[in-house]
């Protein structure tokens, strides 16, 4: 069961300022939400190995090798806030 | 009053030395402008796909091998989320599960004692970007966010609580970059930032099972900083408990200049992770073959290489380990002694005046100006009694300095030494007929006096009079 100070903890992980209002909704759908997917639990999965992908691939890799940069301009160019060559951002610790 | 133990477990980061970055094709090569050694992977734009580099995976084995670690059948990536913003996407690409490697080990000397320390698990991931403050990071509202690091391959080596002192520590760091150097696949430069250590430190009641409260300790930019930050550590914890407190668990950062640990930030608040696997990166099942194939790839490791140079060198235990603390200096020592065989000799010379002068001239072996086969040269003259011992001294010195065989600068400067009898002994009698009060004293039974006439003989002959000859001619004289 989520609670509302489940979402105050998660919102301030993920750095997101949230109204009254929308705590209270939040936590109603994310409740749904779980609520939903405990269908999952009425599967017989007796037989299936666990597994934290679903694609049938692995080992997947590239040679080591240099390729092209983007031009920093592009890179810095939806940053809200430069100076000079670096991102300028609000100091966190 | 109650005996302490003190109880330190290291995390390891080093970066890897590969061309480019664990999941995208820019470069991994330090330092450069801000901001140019990225792309759309790295900088977490949207859309893109992260694909490992296959290097990372190989280099990741190889240095867990030589740690004697048991590598996996089977890994996968994780994101590790936080809202810092060294990183793009406001995750960094780790493992947590499923790590590479795990169950290792190495041994450390400590006061002529081996020890094993356990190494609980070696992981791969992205390094991060580098946070730049103007002013003192307490008062600056900013900061400056360069990724050129940011994705550039590391692995992080987690020790066991196995450590039980600052100097053990120490030890194991050292030994841990000797043997990473070894594998060749990091640079393992603390100054560069190539090798990096964190520290989980704590004291509990000597006897005691139960593991005290630990803090963890960040920004200790040297080998010399982890020993004092530790002991400094050790030290404040013993305190707390002492005066009835309670160890709080935390981050605290080294502060070099007022020599203090301070506190960063409550564990508990910050370090949420939420790992989840890495959708965008499929699992690796790791192949016996290629981890066969790379440890048969794996170089002579530190501790075989010292027991071989005591068995097959006959060097003390103190030589060999010193001079096989890391490859280029072992490697440097091999090819001196292809030239000159008395191991020995070399190791003495090795360890005293080339390492003096190394440090001296702040530069290390790998840009030593005198080549081993031109030290091994050195040694022949003075084997062959061309050179005396003092002057050897001399003329390794302005080989040092010059590069010059030690041939030439002898003839350049006429230093070969004087065994020709005849001309020491004109000299010897001169230096009698000059110092009869060091005579007498002498043939009194005082017998510095004859050190002084040696000294006198030397001089005259500006160093370089045979000295045994020297000596077997004064004390002919004097009898």
């Amino acid at each position: 069961m989520i609670t509302v100070k489940d979402v105050d903890h998660v919102a301030l992980l993920g750095r997101l300022e949230l109204t009254a209002e929308e705590k209270e909704m939040f936590t109603r759908q994310l409740n749904d939400i779980l609520e939903h997917f405990r269908s999952l639990e009425r599967l017989n999965t007796e037989n299936v190995q666990p597994t934290a992908h679903v694609l049938p691939l692995q080992n997947v890799y590239r040679e080591d090798l240099v390729g092209q940069h983007m031009p920093r301009e592009d890179a810095l160019s939806n940053c809200p806030d430069r100076e000079e060559n670096y991102f300028k951002v609000p100091k966190i610790v | 009053m109650t005996q302490y133990e003190t109880v330190i477990g290291l995390e390891v980061h080093v970066e890897l030395k590969t061309r480019s970055k664990i999941f995208c094709d820019s470069t991994a090569e330090f330092g450069s402008e801000p901001n140019t050694h990225v792309c759309p992977v790295c900088m977490g734009l949207p859309g893109v796909l992260p694909v490992v580099n296959k290097n990372v995976v190989e280099y990741a084995i190889r240095a867990a091998l030589a740690l004697n670690c048991r590598i996996a059948s089977y890994s996968k990536f994780d994101r590790k989320n936080y809202y810092y913003p060294d990183m793009p996407k406001n995750y960094q690409i780790s493992q947590y599960d499923l790590p590479i490697a795990e169950h290792g080990y190495l041994n450390i000397d400590v006061n002529g004692e081996t020890r094993r320390i356990g190494i609980t698990r070696l992981h791969m991931e992205e390094d991060t970007g580098k946070l730049v403050h103007q002013g003192t990071i307490t008062t600056t509202p900013f900061s400056l966010v360069d990724y050129n690091r940011a994705g550039v391959p590391l692995i992080e080596i987690v020790s066991e609580p196995d450590l039980r002192s600052p100097e053990e520590a120490y030890e194991y760091l050292n030994k841990l970059k000797a043997i990473i150097q070894y594998t060749g696949v990091s640079d393992c430069k603390m100054e560069e930032g190539s090798l990096r250590c964190d520290a989980n430190v704590s004291v509990r009641p000597a006897g005691s099972k139960e593991f005290g409260v630990k803090t963890e300790i960040k920004n200790m930019n040297s080998f010399k900083a982890l020993q004092k930050a530790l002991t400094y550590e050790v030290e404040r914890q013993i305190e707390v408990v002492e005066d009835g407190g309670r160890i709080i668990q935390e981050t605290r950062t080294w502060d070099e200049g007022k020599g203090v640990t301070l506190s960063m930030r409550s564990k508990e608040y910050a370090h949420d992770y939420r790992y989840l696997p890495d959708p965008d990166l499929v699992p690796m099942v790791i192949d016996r073959e290629w981890v066969d194939e790379i440890k048969r790839s794996l170089p002579e490791l530190p501790d075989d290489r010292k027991e071989r140079y005591v068995g097959e060198f006959g060097l003390p235990a103190y030589d060999a380990m010193v001079l096989t603390n890391t490859k280029e200096l072992a490697d440097y020592f091999e090819a001196c002694v292809v030239a000159y065989s008395n191991p020995k000799t070399v190791s003495n010379w090795v360890m005293g005046d080339l390492s003096r002068l190394l440090n001296a001239n702040n530069t290390d072996i790998t840009d030593c100006p005198i080549k081993p086969e031109q030290l091994a040269a050195m040694l022949q003259l003075l084997e062959k009694g061309t050179i005396s011992g003092k002057i050897a001294k001399t003329v390794f010195e302005e080989m040092f300095a010059s590069g010059k065989d030690a041939e030439t600068i002898v003839k350049e400067k006429g230093l070969v030494q004087i065994s020709d009898e005849g001309a020491i002994a004109a000299i010897v009698d001169e230096v009698i007929a000059n110092n009869q009060k060091s005579v007498e004293d002498f043939r009194a039974g005082k017998d510095r006096a004859l050190g002084f006439l040696v000294g006198q003989v030397m001089k005259a002959s500006r160093g370089k009079a045979n000295p045994e000859m020297v000596n077997k001619l004064l004390k002919e004289r004097l009898s």
